[in-house]
């Protein structure tokens, strides 16, 4: 474990490989919630919340109880109703600590656990760091930054596509490229300039 | 009889799940690089409703109605499980090119859509057609999406050259060229839309 590590995991999650433009997950909210920077930067905070926390339980669950009772074919079953149950647990808590908090999330946190980005961080994780069923060394703690990072690349994501459609609400589009075909087409060039991160490969 | 031949055929056109519901569009996007693997996730997708929806369908007046939604996720991820196995048996090349969005099919939106609007109230034969429906209709348009970015991105469709002395464009076969194809159909699909009506 070293800080080199660290570093490499922030640049691969955040821009290389970011969630949004490069993995395609959690697309949904990305063209649904994108037309109001106050909206999205909300659902951004509520999925990185979300995917942290899922990265410390799913990798908890695979290293103490799948991997012991040879369960590992279960992960996709087991995760997706830990993710569910959490995703509830931490409505809970945040409507019972802190109400302004909760107003601000309102439904999109609910909406998370159906998200593929919270399972697609937890399965990557799983995938990244367990090699022939054994976890590496500080794979704990590289899961965990992995979820966070990837959460920070989805909220980058999301705040550069709402800037560019609340100025977009006032131009002349085709009627027919309205909406989503429209966010489809800005996100295919924002990801064609996220690819000058990695660099072509020809 | 002919309700089932309905069922069957929303699905691919009035209904369909990728481009007029704009519902699973994650996978649609990331294993579109090449006709192969789309028809490997179309399979896979479709036996997943398929089998869901018809166990959904069957099982549907034992389940609580207050915690139908959890019991359902259980049922998809049981069909999610065999498949990702099988695929891990069978054919691991097909399983290394779809990666993690195997295990994905589960939160895909389409499977659960169908769970709730329609497999959760209907019996199990009109759920048998119409999950075969959505699955084929999600499979054409994965075909349809990848055929379009094989064909720019390498200059080939299954391994055959269509023209010759055609230069592949490289940004086809990236995660932005498959942005810009679903956007650009989904833009064509409104404008054939709005002609006719």
């Amino acid at each position: 474990m070293n800080i080199q590590e660290f570093l490499s995991i922030f640049i691969s999650s955040v821009f290389i490989y970011n969630v949004i433009l490069s993995r395609f997950l959690g697309l949904c909210p990305f063209v649904a919630i994108s037309k109001d920077t106050k909206q999205a930067f909300a659902m951004s905070a509520a999925v990185t919340c979300v995917i942290t926390a899922a990265s410390i339980v799913t990798w908890l669950i695979y290293q103490f109880l799948l991997l012991p009772f040879h369960l590992a074919y279960l992960r996709t079953l087991s995760f997706v109703l830990v993710i569910a149950a959490l995703v509830q647990l931490i409505e809970m808590v945040i409507r019972k600590t802190s109400p302004v908090l909760y107003r601000a999330f309102g439904i999109y946190l609910t909406l998370i656990t159906t998200n593929c980005a919270v399972l697609g961080a937890a399965v990557l994780n799983i995938d990244m760091f367990f090699v022939n069923g054994k976890a590496v060394p500080g794979s704990f703690y590289y899961s965990v930054f992995q979820g966070f990072c990837m959460g920070l690349g989805y909220t980058l994501a999301m705040l550069i596509m709402s800037g560019i459609r609340e100025r977009l609400e006032l131009c002349n589009v085709p009627s027919a490229l309205k909406n989503f075909p429209l966010a489809f087409i800005i996100a295919s060039i924002l990801s064609l300039s996220f690819m000058g991160f990695s660099g072509f490969k020809f | 009889m002919r309700d089932l031949i309905k069922e069957f055929t929303k699905g691919i056109i009035k209904e369909n799940p990728t481009f007029v519901l704009a519902l699973g569009l994650c996978p649609t996007l990331a294993v579109s690089v090449s006709v192969a693997n789309a028809i490997g996730m179309g399979v896979a997708a479709t036996f997943v409703l398929l089998g869901s929806s018809v166990i959904i369908s069957l099982v549907k007046n034992f389940i609580p109605n207050k915690i139908r939604i959890p019991c359902f996720i259980v049922i998809i991820a049981t069909f999610v499980t065999i498949i990702e196995l099988c695929l891990k048996a069978y054919s691991p090349v097909l399983d290394r090119a779809l990666g993690i969005y195997v295990p994905l099919i589960v939160v895909n939106c389409i499977v659960l859509g169908r769970a709730e609007a329609f497999a959760c109230k209907n019996n199990f034969i009109s759920s048998f057609f119409d999950g075969l429906g959505m699955g084929v209709g999600f499979t054409l348009a994965l075909i349809l999406i990848s055929a379009i970015r094989e064909f720019l991105g390498s200059g080939q469709i299954l391994g055959h050259t269509l023209i010759k002395g055609f230069e592949p464009v490289f940004v086809f076969g990236m995660p932005s060229g498959a942005l810009l194809v679903i956007g650009l159909l989904l833009g064509l699909f409104n404008l054939i839309k709005s002609r006719k009506a």
